[in-house]
């Protein structure tokens, strides 16, 4: 991983919320090199989609968002719409995880991604229509010229899915963040749109972010990982050694909560017990203590920091998983 | 576990609705359930899984009669739900209960946590008010909920799996024999999935419920189930104990669901062959074997004849001309 494409340094988002002040995203650093695949994993409210939006400035205007994130070297916190869009859509894409919503309705697809294409180039109505065609292909619709002509309701979801990354994919983008891309999908479908990404991914050398509440999903399909609670980052590690080597113990409870077909029927389920804490009223120190098995009193006194304490593997906690005491616990 | 009599005997059951283009012409026909038999025996969990359009939520309200199914017959303790009307339906049906996908959808929003509990016990005029008051506080603590912090609240007040421990201690609060989840926990995140399943496991250690759990989800289903049916374009194509399901599918369907399954162990190899396509439309079915057009095996034969279900193992059906053998597994 030589050049980075993006770094993201202390990027913190808060929301007023009735006089109080919610911390979304509380202090994120990482960066996403040309070509790799990073998968964000969190809960609902873990600060994941957030991250990811206030980079690509797609907050409400009450949104505070400060630190830095750097498009190959480039600011874009504090950028204007207007100087955001040279990005947006064309450096750096983005799949959403409704595309009826994300879809309008009552234009034909063909010109949906024709907008796209002539948003960022100046090209000829033919010319457009030629490379709505070809994107078509490269998302592999079946029939890409009836598809032209139809409307958003006569594709299946999976289809709609890969019209919006055709969409994203008009400006051949250099970073494409998938944002619960495959959720909505059926698992079949979702297996294929998986596929697609990643074989666009390798055709067009691009860095793919994948943003999911499916850990499974992300060690599967991404190199790096990066698991989120309550607004930080709390561990990160390669893929292949998250799942062999993991430390963080929420990290460990999320793996435990995947459904595996290995477990026999009526097993007990390992199960964490509370729920994530209130964004505007944070504990003192790890915002995972109060649920965690092998939290002690030090857990709460003070936050742990993302530190690498292993060659490419970081995690905030005081008393990890599989070292000394986190084995005891 | 199968001993006596099964509780829940469902056979040929077919639900069909009708479409109607602009100006009410008659458009086609839905056919959402095609001919499903089945069993539930006496402490059983059996599973259902089935992708979006696949029938298995018409399924599920076909046998509690909302709406009532176009044809077949529903057992349930030996009387058919389908042929009884009125006060007699009412009786039968206290039995069972259901537990719906979205908490926030299926309480209402302007009822008190205790009165939506209470509510089936008023419905059947179980007990006097200081029973059924009793009955509720004694329910709320079952599902994990504090009658007196909890009772109080309206459903707004509580997280998504709060609200859906208020969702099953309505259904376990008339001492039901079955109950009927369909995506029970796919709106939650997947720590409190899991607390929500260990609540599913313990009921039904402690209360003798069967149940009939119906997800999207293979490996969950298979987790909580003694036996696993799999819907397809509503139509089982397979039947049989989870563990032999997952070890040995049969069904060419079966194989691709499986195979879709994202693996959380990055050594684990992702599955060679991705199935294409997606299901067919239920109001125009395919001829003989529904799953012909995306199946690897299909031949002539499937096109022409509709597969019977049949017994190859043990208790482990299958819908299918060509099954899979030992050793294309």
């Amino acid at each position: 991983m030589t050049d980075s494409l993006l770094e993201v340094e202390d990027l913190k988002v808060t929301f007023p919320v009735r006089g109080r002040e919610l911390r979304a995203v509380g202090g994120v650093s990482y960066s996403v090199c040309a070509g790799q695949t990073l998968a964000i994993v969190g809960e609902s409210g873990s600060g994941k989609t957030v991250s990811a939006r206030a980079v690509m400035g797609l907050l409400p205007a009450s949104a505070v968002v400060t630190g830095s994130a750097r498009f190959q070297g480039a600011q874009l916190i504090g950028l204007t719409d207007d100087r955001l869009r040279q990005y947006r859509g064309a450096d750096i894409a983005m799949v959403f995880q409704d595309p009826t919503r994300s879809l309008n309705p009552t234009m034909r697809i063909g010109s949906q991604i024709a907008e796209a294409v002539r948003a960022h180039r100046r090209v000829t109505k033919a010319q457009a229509r030629e490379q709505v065609t070809e994107l078509l292909r490269l998302v592999r619709m079946p029939v890409p010229e009836r598809r032209y002509v139809e409307y958003p309701h006569q594709l299946s979801g999976g289809m709609r899915q890969r019209v919006m990354i055709a969409i994203a994919l008009a400006c051949r983008p250099k970073l494409l963040i998938a944002d619960e891309a495959t959720t909505a999908l059926d698992v079949t479908t979702q297996a294929q749109i998986m596929e697609l990404l990643l074989e666009l991914q390798a055709e067009l050398g691009m860095a793919l972010m994948l943003i999911s509440h499916d850990l499974g999903l992300a060690a599967s399909y991404a190199d790096e990982v990066i698991v989120m609670y309550a607004g930080r980052i709390v561990e990160q590690a390669p893929a292949s050694r998250l799942f062999t080597r993991v430390r963080m113990p929420y990290t460990q409870a999320l793996f435990e909560a995947i459904p595996r077909l290995e477990r026999p029927a009526h097993a007990p389920l390992p199960v964490i017990g509370g729920r994530p804490p209130d964004l505007a009223a944070l504990p003192a120190g790890c915002s995972f203590a109060p649920r965690c098995r092998s939290a002690a009193d030090d857990c709460l006194a003070a936050e742990p920091p993302l530190a690498e304490h292993e060659p490419g593997h970081r995690w905030a906690c005081w008393h990890p998983c599989g070292a000394g005491d986190g084995d005891a616990a | 576990m199968t001993s006596g009599e099964p509780l829940l005997q469902v056979r040929d059951l077919v639900q069909e609705f009708t479409v109607r283009d602009r100006g009410g012409v008659k458009g086609g026909t839905v056919h959402a359930v095609s001919g499903v038999c089945f069993d539930v025996w006496p402490g059983e969990t059996l599973g259902i899984v089935g992708e979006t359009g696949s029938g298995k939520s018409t399924l599920a309200r076909s046998i509690v009669q909302a709406p009532r199914p176009k044809s077949g017959a529903v057992l349930f303790r030996g009387a058919d739900l389908v042929a009884l009307r009125g006060s007699a339906l009412l009786r039968a049906r206290r039995h069972v209960q259901m537990v719906f996908q979205d908490p926030f959808g299926s309480l209402d929003p302007k009822w008190r946590v205790r009165d939506i509990v209470a509510e089936p016990l008023i419905a059947y005029r179980a007990g006097d008010r200081a029973a059924r008051r009793r009955r509720v506080d004694q329910v709320l603590d079952l599902v994990g909920l504090d009658p007196s912090s909890h009772g109080g609240r309206h459903p707004r007040e509580l997280s998504g799996g709060q609200a859906q421990r208020v969702a099953i201690a309505r259904a376990v609060a008339l001492s039901p024999a079955l109950v009927i989840c369909d995506e029970p926990v796919s709106s939650l995140d997947v720590l409190i999935q899991a607390q929500v399943l260990a609540l599913f496991e313990r009921l039904r250690a402690e209360l003798g419920l069967s149940y009939l759990f119906i997800a999207h989800d293979l490996a969950l289903v298979k987790q909580v189930s003694d036996r696993v049916a799999v819907m397809y374009l509503g139509k089982l194509c397979e039947v049989g104990p989870g563990e032999a399901v997952y070890r040995q599918p049969l069904h060419p369907y079966t194989r691709a669901l499986l195979d879709s399954i994202p693996s959380p162990d990055p050594a684990a190899a992702r599955a060679a062959t991705i199935i294409g396509g997606e299901p067919p439309s239920p109001i125009h079915p395919p001829s003989g074997c529904r799953f012909r057009t995306r199946c690897p095996r299909a031949a002539e034969r499937c096109a022409a004849e509709e597969p019977a279900l049949r017994e190859l193992a043990a208790g482990h059906s299958v819908a299918c001309h060509f099954p899979l053998g030992e050793t294309q597994r």
